[in-house]
């Protein structure tokens, strides 16, 4: 089970709840577990987030893959000048 | 010169990467040949004009075109009307989330005008005076209503309200009335007031930032050209011309594959040119009049009507052991967002506090409107703002703790595993070599004079990769069109070109670069974020591994043995195992020669979206001798020093290191917007608003640290973004140093710096003895 934890304000959309144990593959299967659990947050999964998937940041990464093992953080999407 | 500058052989083996040559747009540039945004005349060309707010905050009652429309000469007339007006859709747009219902607002004025110099109407008329002219009988009635300029004024419950319904984001619950704060965001790692608790010493300060504008040379042009079948052209100074397709294909209602963006050759954008402002206008005057219009702003509408970045209010607090390790931060930013929201406070959070390894810290930022311009991205949005304050108050503990600043910092420098405030823990970074750098330096032991201070600080930006398409067209001699949809801002070219030739084998002066126009490349993100040389760099690497897939099948035909069997070395296919020397090589120009006859065309492709960006980190010294008869500041001695994973192109990341700590010495001891209490610009010119020139500012010393980035062919990590993170912060506390006095509100203007001085004449005199 890969361990998944939500930042920033995104805990506003998840009853509080920030840190979760979910069996999923990639970002798709992470962001539809998401979705699923906490409707209020599905709409900002889809725009403006960014997973940091043991450190590594992704953006736009739908089939970006996730160990059973790793350690994913939900971000703000990054942008810059 | 830099250290690495030494190198002229490439580094790690590679013949190209990391060398030093002519800069493929060098001539261009220096013969004028280049075209960049006004540059492009095409028949039948009429010129737009904008007519903008002369208030801070009014409401629109009515727009009167009729006599400029009956001008002879005038065109086209386009208000509000022509304009798409568009629900609210958060789309990203470089820098940050952005909203349509706003940037429709924000490129024309519906309801209201927010700010002095918002687009109110604008016009295409035969010449630019008949233009003026036609703007002069435009009757425009307003309803003048209070304004607000300052980011805590307009938190205030009695503040004038620039958007009616605006209900704060990330509060809860959320709240019953509207007001000016967009947003609260939120970060936090550990338990900060634990961490408080366990401090032996803890500084807490607050800190004030001015806007400050790009400042690029280049002013806002393009010129668009609609037919009649819908088909448009638009040609525009631009830092990504597929967002700018985007864009005005949203606001105008157009099919995105009806219109064709080429971006000019750019003269500075430095995140200012990641938005549009007089493109869909130009588009919509030329759809109108069925004529190309070409639009220019003045350097008075640049500073008017362009955002700058966000000027900000911070607390920052900061406790430590004795020891010097940082038992807790906190941070606390209201930043102003401009007319709309959409400051960049989030990144300011997420960064501030980035260079440390710490347990316990949060930050609380607040995105807030007021009636200026829109901010819009400069250099690393956000973190100067908040790494400054960060920065200072890191050397007023160095000082409590009786530790060197240097030393404070190595003693809690994030390092891969580091976990970040905003969640995630670090991978391979360079801050540690770039401390022990500093530390090393000669530059950090050098003596000082009187009223003489050093300051150091450190900086800190993500990087971004994404999307990113590149084609490499070979010619029949061998010859390589390298294209990519990357405008290039600060050198992307030549280190393209340098990852190109490495890739291939073949010789540098081989390989010509082009940025493709959006109809000839697939969707490229904008140039920002410290992307170009990574991401499009990716993308190089791996279209020169399609064409020389492709050329080692070719050969392996001729040859009539497994492709397995060729393999690609020092630009020529060659036989391998078994096969070894039965055939002589085959260089890549003789390849090329024949591929009419071998399957035709070659041609390398990529389209990624660029993952693995490294973050960069860096850290500034920098000396100033303070004049205490004029308050003047002036800086002695500067080094720059920054982690690159790669140095590519050495020359051009030492020109980033550069251009990055001189744009900070103007915003630390020069740039602000000066408003009056009528709301409006005082300063909209180079004359008042004073950017730093030669005269201002030493060579700055540069020394690249290479930690390369492991998702990186070459081991790239942005480099454009970081150096304009550490001089603000640097230059307060070299300041501190010299004088005794410490400033926490930018910039440390002359007046400024002489009355603290007349204030505090005992730590003045202390100093000088």
């Amino acid at each position: 089970m890969a361990k998944v934890v939500l930042n920033g304000n995104l805990k506003q959309f998840s009853d509080g709840q920030g840190d979760f144990d979910l069996d999923v593959k990639d970002v798709r299967q992470l962001f539809a577990q998401l979705g699923a659990r906490f409707p209020e947050l599905a709409p900002h999964l889809e725009e403006g987030i960014a997973v940091a998937i043991d450190g590594e940041i992704f953006q736009d990464a739908l089939f970006a893959a996730i160990g059973p093992e790793s350690e994913v953080h939900v971000i703000p999407k990054i942008g810059g000048g | 010169m830099s250290d690495s500058a030494k190198n002229d052989s490439g580094s790690n083996g590679h013949k190209y990467v990391g060398t030093r040559q002519v800069r493929p747009d060098g001539v261009d540039k220096v013969t004028g040949r280049a075209s960049f945004g006004a540059d492009l005349h095409v028949p039948n060309m009429l010129i737009g004009k904008v007519l903008r707010s002369p208030h801070a905050h009014a409401r629109i009652l009515s727009i009167d075109t009729s006599k400029a429309e009956a001008l002879a000469g005038v065109k086209a007339v386009v208000t509000r009307d022509d304009i798409n007006d568009l629900p609210s859709e958060m789309v990203p747009a470089g820098e940050m989330m952005v909203n349509y219902r706003d940037i429709t607002r924000n490129v024309m004025a519906r309801e209201k005008v927010l700010y002095e110099g918002h687009a109110v109407a604008a016009v295409a008329a035969v010449s630019e005076s008949v233009g003026l002219e036609a703007l002069s009988l435009i009757d425009v009635a307003y309803e003048v209503l209070p304004h607000v300029i300052d980011v805590m004024d307009s938190m205030k419950p009695d503040a004038p309200l620039l958007h009616d319904g605006m209900i704060t984001q990330g509060v809860e619950p959320a709240p019953e009335k509207p007001s000016n704060v967009a947003k609260r965001v939120e970060f936090a790692i550990g338990d900060v007031d634990a961490g408080f608790a366990d401090a032996d010493v803890i500084v807490e300060r607050e800190f004030k930032t001015k806007p400050v504008h790009q400042a690029y040379i280049e002013p806002h042009a393009c010129l668009a050209s609609v037919a009649k079948d819908g088909k448009a052209e638009l040609w525009c100074t631009t830092q990504g011309h597929f967002v700018v397709r985007g864009h005005c294909a949203r606001l105008l209602g157009m099919d995105i594959s009806k219109l064709r963006v080429t971006a000019s050759e750019i003269g500075g954008g430095f995140g200012g040119k990641t938005v549009v402002y007089l493109e869909p206008v130009a588009l919509a005057l030329s759809r109108k009049s069925g004529q190309p219009v070409k639009m220019t702003m003045t350097r008075e509408e640049v500073f008017r009507a362009t955002g700058p970045t966000s000027g900000a209010h911070m607390r920052i607090k900061i406790g430590a052991k004795k020891d010097g390790r940082i038992t807790a931060a906190d941070g606390l930013f209201h930043y102003q967002a401009g007319a709309f929201p959409g400051s960049p406070v989030q990144l300011g959070c997420m960064c501030a506090f980035a260079p440390y390894d710490l347990e316990n810290a949060r930050t609380v930022g607040y995105d807030v409107v007021v009636n200026r311009p829109k901010v819009a991205a400069y250099r690393a949005p956000g973190a100067p703002i908040a790494e400054y304050g960060a920065e200072c108050v890191i050397d007023e503990l160095a000082k409590k703790l009786g530790m060197d600043p240097i030393e404070l910092r190595l003693k809690n420098a994030a390092k891969e595993g580091t976990q970040t405030v905003y969640g995630p823990k670090l991978g391979v970074v360079g801050l540690v070599e770039t401390l022990e750098a500093a530390k090393a330096h000669d530059h950090y032991k050098a003596p000082l004079g009187k009223h003489q201070g050093r300051g150091v600080a450190s900086g800190y930006w993500f990087n971004i990769g994404g999307e990113s398409c590149a084609t490499l067209n070979m010619s029949e001699d061998g010859g390589v069109h390298l294209v990519v949809g990357t405008p290039d801002i600060g050198g992307s070219r030549a280190s393209l070109c340098l990852m190109a030739a490495e890739e291939l084998g073949i010789d540098l002066d081989k390989v010509h670069p082009h940025i493709a126009d959006t109809a000839s490349l697939g969707y490229t993100f904008l140039t920002g974020g410290s992307r170009a040389t990574f991401a499009s760099g990716m993308a190089v690497v791996e279209a020169a591994r399609d064409v020389i897939d492709k050329m080692r099948e070719r050969v392996a035909k001729m040859w009539d043995i497994p492709v397995d069997a060729v393999i690609w070395e020092d630009g020529h296919a060659r036989p391998a195992s078994s096969n070894a020397g039965a055939f002589e090589p085959m260089s890549l120009a003789e390849i090329t020669a024949m591929a009419n006859k071998t399957g035709g065309p070659l041609v390398g492709n990529a389209a990624i979206n660029a993952q693995g960006a490294g973050p960069s980190f860096g850290t500034h010294i920098v000396d100033v001798e303070v004049d205490t008869e004029t308050g003047h500041v002036e800086i002695l001695r500067y080094t720059a020093i920054q982690d690159a994973g790669r140095a590519v192109s050495p020359g051009y990341v030492e020109g980033q290191l550069q251009g990055g700590a001189v744009q900070g010495i103007g915003w630390a001891l020069n740039e602000e917007y000066v408003y009056g209490e009528d709301g409006k610009l005082q300063n909209a010119g180079f004359l008042d608003y004073r950017i730093p020139v030669c005269s201002d500012v030493p060579m700055i010393d540069t020394v690249i640290v290479e930690v390369p980035n492991p998702t990186h062919r070459f081991g790239v990590r942005g480099v454009g973004e970081t150096p304009i993170v550490p001089p603000m912060a640097a230059i307060t506390n070299a300041i501190e140093q010299a004088i005794g006095i410490r400033f926490n509100e930018l910039p440390m203007s002359p007046p400024k710096v002489l009355a603290a001085i007349d204030a505090s004449r005992g730590p003045l005199a202390d100093a000088a003895e």
